[in-house]
Parts: structure tokens; sequence; C-alpha cells
């Protein structure tokens, strides 16, 4: 955990004050809605169907126990005793009231969180690699390179009023669990021939109603000139992104309407005018910040532990919670711990106050006291003993967080869709839940394999569906849902976005579909090859017949 | 008339404004100071420059500060317009004028010029101000002076937060 020193606390104080007295003078009629809506939105606080929707930021998913107790209390003291967490690492109170924001920012604040650049278009909470500081993948820490990004981009005086919202996704392992190549910027460390850091900078990707995977624009960016050359890209963004229709003011129709090369020379000859001296940090800052991470007191343990091994042989559920939920840990007698948030019926995404609180307990007794939210909706114990694992699970699980599904069928990616969101045209929750039921049974799921199901209740793609193996979307048509299908889209390092099977189909028909292209799956995979692979190997024919077969 | 709020030694000071804002269509005062529209100014400013005239520039969002470069040094003052708050290039030309440009003169922010955005706009180099929502100068001090701390170099003065640490 990055720890917060008396500067970074007496902004969040400044921050706070700030939002109250705005609050304050809209209440009272002092300022209009319009006049106070550019800070609303900055400070994450949506006016949606039902309520206010505060979104509260988790930079680069990261929490610590403290944190985790923090969110638990403001879901049960002003929500309904639940939060949403979200596809960009965040959380979700969507039952606020106006007048209490203020009180709830107080609350974040008290343990070192806020609301800051959660909405508005501005450079939006920065998103990383959930494994970060536990993977033996990574060539670096990315939580230290987010931290830098977080703060340069506070209150950025000159990109708050961007021509539309910016993420930036940071990731330092070759396996991205970041979705980089679908964000306004992805950033993806490595290490050069010369043992130098530097960045693959990929700019202008995206979902939304014109997806794109982002062309690289640098492939070795020197580590320590980061934040000249995002100065310099958020410049050219800022000068020329188009402001005349918010559909097309993203970066990536700038960056797809110039070229990439086009995009590249603006951003060069740009940089080059930048005096790298001021725009950049200094070293000297980015080791304090490396510093002001906790360091973890890792023990000096065997690879192999006799009581996990006996849990394993001696408990399936078990076996099968580590075959699906554990991961590898850079240390040896360690392993990461994914929660799913996916039970079957449940919402994805969703945790109540306690589940929140047996996971902080968890993580301060078991985990080094750290914890991490994925942008697959997901949590992260990211440091835990081999040993400990069998108790961790059984708490897991009488909490009704031992779902062993992670990357399988139903750890399924959904937005809020029509029951929560203005924007919507379609349920997406009900969907995720009947297909979720469907594929109940584990066994068939591991059968199955990865497989990774994204549903958008409209063309904003906050469910991802562009990237989805298999992406659901729905439509209104003519006051009826509908839903598309499309399918081999990925998010990750191959990113690729999905192409439509075929007509849209009714609710009802969803789960149908999805069995009939699992079924179609089964029968012509080959060898060890995942879903994604077979689709890109034989195309879309199976399986458009199979699904528009049945549905006849 | 509208409050005009200059920023001068770090203090926010209700000023008179001796600049008549001339619309492409309407003739130039015969005397006094003038703002006048790029087009304009690069048809006619060296006219009145070279008449001893104070001259400013009105700028557009997507107009270049660049094209200004030359001229810079003999111009009283740059306004550049918001014509509504969530435009934002106005912050890149500020930034620009001042830190890449070299200008000493006055950078007028005009146009939707709300106080909530105060603190953006001092911090990218604006010292003089035309709030459209009725800003006092000491409701336009209180809102841009409200954050004791800032994260990155701007193109006023304040130290960011990595000098502090320091």
């Amino acid at each position: 955990m990055y720890r917060y020193d008396v500067i970074d606390r007496e902004f969040l104080a400044d921050r706070s004050a700030e939002f109250r007295e705005n609050v304050t003078r809209r209440l009272a009629g002092e300022i209009t809605e319009d006049q106070f809506k550019p800070l609303r939105l900055m400070n994450g606080l949506y006016l949606q169907l039902h309520a206010y929707m505060l979104r509260v930021a988790i930079p680069y998913g990261s929490l610590d126990s403290r944190q985790m107790r923090g969110l638990a209390a403001i879901a049960r003291d002003y929500d309904k005793g639940y939060g949403h967490f979200t596809t960009r690492q965040n959380i979700q109170f969507n039952w606020v009231r106006l007048g209490q924001a203020p009180d709830i920012l107080d609350a974040l604040a008290a343990v070192d969180m806020h609301a800051i650049q959660t909405s508005g278009n501005c450079i939006r909470n920065v998103t990383a690699d959930p494994y970060a500081g536990a993977t033996a993948e990574e060539v670096d820490d990315p939580r230290v390179w987010s931290e830098l990004i977080r703060q340069w981009s506070t209150l950025h005086p000159e990109f708050s009023y961007l021509p539309r919202k910016f993420k930036i996704a940071v990731t330092a392992a070759p396996k991205d669990r970041t979705a980089a190549r679908v964000h306004d910027i992805g950033l993806v460390l490595r290490r050069g021939r010369d043992g130098g850091l530097g960045f693959e900078v990929i700019v202008g990707g995206g979902q939304g109603r014109t997806p794109y995977v982002g062309p690289t624009i640098a492939e070795h960016l020197p580590a320590g000139r980061l934040l000249s050359y995002l100065e310099a890209i958020l410049r050219v963004y800022n000068r020329h992104g188009r402001r005349d229709n918010k559909f097309k003011a993203r970066i990536k129709i700038l960056v797809a309407a110039l070229g990439a090369e086009e995009f590249k020379r603006q951003v060069d000859e740009e940089w080059s005018r930048i005096d790298g001296a001021l725009a950049d940090a200094p070293d000297t800052e980015l080791a304090r910040i490396r510093g002001a991470f906790t360091p973890l007191a890792f023990e000096t343990l065997p690879a192999r532990s006799e009581a996990f091994e006996a849990a394993r042989a001696a408990d399936p559920a078990f076996a099968r919670f580590v075959r699906n939920n554990v991961k590898a840990h850079k240390k040896p007698g360690y392993a990461i711990v994914e929660i799913s948030l996916k039970a079957p019926g449940q919402t994805p995404g969703d945790a109540s106050a306690e589940q929140m609180e047996v996971v902080a307990d968890l993580a301060e007794r078991y985990g080094l006291d750290d914890i991490r939210v994925t942008h697959e909706q997901n949590l992260v114990l990211p440091h835990v003993k081999l040993d400990d694992l069998p108790t961790v699970f059984a708490a897991l699980r009488t909490a009704g967080l031992g779902t062993p599904n992670i990357g399988l069928i139903s750890d399924i990616i959904a937005c809020p869709g029509l029951d929560y969101c203005a924007l919507a045209n379609a349920r997406a929750i009900p969907i995720a839940q009947s297909i979720a039921r469907r594929f109940e049974d584990q066994d068939r799921a591991e059968l199955i394999g990865e497989l990774k199901i994204k549903i958008s209740g409209c063309i904003n793609a906050c469910g991802h569906h562009h990237v989805g193996n298999i992406g659901i979307l729905g439509v209104d048509k003519k006051g009826e849902e509908f839903y598309q299908l499309s399918l081999g889209g990925s998010g990750q390092e191959d990113a690729s976005i999905g192409k439509i099977l075929g007509p849209g189909m009714n609710a009802e028909q969803v789960p149908d579909a999805i069995d009939a292209l699992v079924d179609t799956y089964l029968a012509i995979r080959q060898g060890d090859e995942r879903f994604l692979d077979t689709v890109r190997r034989v195309g879309f024919a199976p399986f458009k017949e199979a699904v528009y077969a049945d549905a006849h | 008339m509208p409050t005009l709020i200059s920023l001068k030694d770090g203090v926010y000071a209700a000023a008179e404004n001796v600049f008549a804002d001339v619309g492409d269509e309407e003739a130039i005062p015969a005397a006094g100071p003038v703002i006048l529209s790029l087009a304009r100014f690069q048809a006619e400013g060296d006219a009145l420059l070279g008449a001893g005239r104070s001259v400013g520039v009105r700028i557009q969002p997507d107009e270049a500060v660049e094209d200004l470069a030359y001229d810079l040094p003999r111009l009283a003052l740059v306004a550049l317009v918001f014509p509504r708050y969530a435009d934002g290039r106005a912050y890149t030309s500020a930034r620009l004028l001042r830190q890449r440009l070299g200008f000493r003169g006055e950078v007028r922010a005009v146009g939707d010029v709300l106080r909530m955005q105060a603190g953006f706009m001092v911090r990218c180099g604006f010292d003089s101000f035309v709030p459209a929502d009725g800003s006092t100068p000491e409701q336009w001090a209180h809102a841009a002076g409200r954050f004791r701390h800032v994260y990155q170099r701007g193109a006023d003065a304040r130290a960011p937060v990595f000098e502090e640490r320091s």
C-alpha cells in the first residue's frame, strides 16, 4: 500500500471542504445545477435512475484492510448494505442522497480515499495489474508508476476539461490483466536490451460504439520520461480532439482520423518542445513513492506446504478452488488468491458490507494487509501463505465468497444495465445471472475452461462486450429488450474486437444460445485450445449454425 | 458591466476594464485600448500598434496561440475565450503563452468563466477574469486558493508536492 503523508491528507481535506461548501450552496439554491455539475461530475457523483450514485476511486485497485472496512461502513451507513466493484477497479454506491455525499467523502478521507476524477472529462482513476507486487512475471511494480500518474493527474490544471473522459492502464507483466490495448492510453513496462525500463505506449484503444485495439506509438519510452510524454499526448488531444460530438470525442477517434503515424508525429513534435527537466518527475520523487509502499514482511518458506497438500487431497471443494482461484506467487510458499464476486445468482461485482469485512479480516490476518480489485470485478488477496490457504478458503466459503469460477464461463463481467443505469437500453445483470445458473455445474464449467463472457446493457460498452470471447450487447428494439451476440473478442495481450454473430434474440433465448456455442466448441476443439482459439481457428460458421438452428 | 477581477502579486482585486472589446463588424474606436479578433488583428493590428495604441487579441479555442508568437512582445493582453466552461482548450493556450512563448502581459479569461474553475485558470497562467457567475474578487480568491498543495507544476509559481517534500 502507498502510505499517504501529511500533504496527501491535507489535499483530501481541502477537497472535502470544497465539496461540502458547494453542496451546501447547491442545496440552499445559491448555485444552479449547471454551476454545480462540473464539481459534482469531477467527484464521481452521478444522478442515476433511482438516486445519486457515488463512484469511489480505488487507485490501481489497491486497498488495505482499514480502507476495505471504511467502504463496508459506508455501504452500511449510506447505502443498502452493499457496494458494487466496477471494471475500473473502483466501487460504486448506488443509493446515495446528495446531502450525505459530503459526509461520505469525509469518511473516505479518514481512510485516505476519495472520489476525485472518477467521472467527468478528465484523467480517470488509473488502473493496474491486480497481481502487482505478487507475480513473478512483472519487470517492476506497476503501482509505483500508477501512483506517480495518479498524483500528476490529480486536479491537473491543463487537462481537467478534455474533450471526453480519459483512461490509463499500467501493466508490467507480459500477461495483460488490465486490458491495456483497449484504453485511451495503455502502458506496458518492459526491460530493454540495455536493461533499462521502458514503456510501450499504446494510444487510442477503446470500446463504446466504435471499438479499437489501440496502436503502439512508442515501443520503448524511457520510463523516466513518462510524465512529459503523457503531457505531450494529452496536449495534442486537448487541442485537437473533437468537441462537436460527444460520441466522436474520445482520443481513439482522433488517432483513427489522423492515422497512428501522423498522431505519433504530432506527439513527438510536441514532446520535443517540452522541457523534460520541468515536466518529468525527479528521480527522487519516484524513489520516495517507491519507498512509500509498505515493505512486505515475506517469510522464507519452503515451496511445498504439507498442510496445503493434505487439505487439497482430502477436500475436493478446496482442490477445485485451488485449481481455479489460486495463482502462482513470486515467493516460495505463498499464493495469489482470487475471490470471485460472481456466485451464481449474484450481481457481478456486488459485495455486502459483511463480505467486505470478511475480506478485510482475512487480508489483515493472512494476507499482509493487502487487497486488490480486478477489472473483471473480483477481489484478490495477493499474498497468502499456502499453509493458511485451507483456513482462508473455509472463511471465504462461509461468507459466500468461495465460488471457484475465476476465468470460467460463469465469471461474467456485466454493467449495471437497465436495473440501475439511466443510459441502458436493456438489462444486463439478469442475463449474467441466468447464464451463471445455466452453467452452475462446476465440472462442466471446468471442462469448458477459460471462456470470458461480457455483457453490456447499451452501446457504451461498460460491460466490455467487444472484448468478450462471447460478448452480449443489450439493445432496445421497438420497446423490447434484444441481445446481440458477438464472438472472438479479447481484452488481453492478444487483444481483438469481437464480431457480431447474427440476428439478436430475446433474454430467454440467451442461455440456450450460449449452450449451443459451448457444445459446438466442445465438439470441435483440438487439444487444450481455449474457446477463443477455436473461434479464431475455425471461424464463425459452425457456431452460427448451432445457435440459429436451435433458435428456429 | 460584468466584473473584471485581476490578479497581481497574489492579490485578487476588482479592476477597471480599460479595453474596448471590438467585434469584427464594429468600427475600431478612434482612441483607447482595444481587443480584436485574431483575424482582425492580423489585418489591422500593425497600424494600430504603429500609432501607439494598446492592443489585445481575442483567441478562440480553435485558434493557435503560436500564430501570435512574433507579435506577443507588442501586445498588452491576450483574451482566451471559453465558449462553454467544459471547453478546456484555453487552458492549453494559456500555458503555452506563459511557458513556451514567454508572454508577460495580461492573459484574460472571458466567456463561460466560472468560479469552480478559478484554480485551474490561475495555475495555467491566467491573471485576469471576467466571471460569468457574478463572482466577487473575494469569492474568486477563496475558490482559487483553497488547495494548500498542488501535485504538478503549472504555469504559476507554486511548488509542486515533490518540491515541498524534498
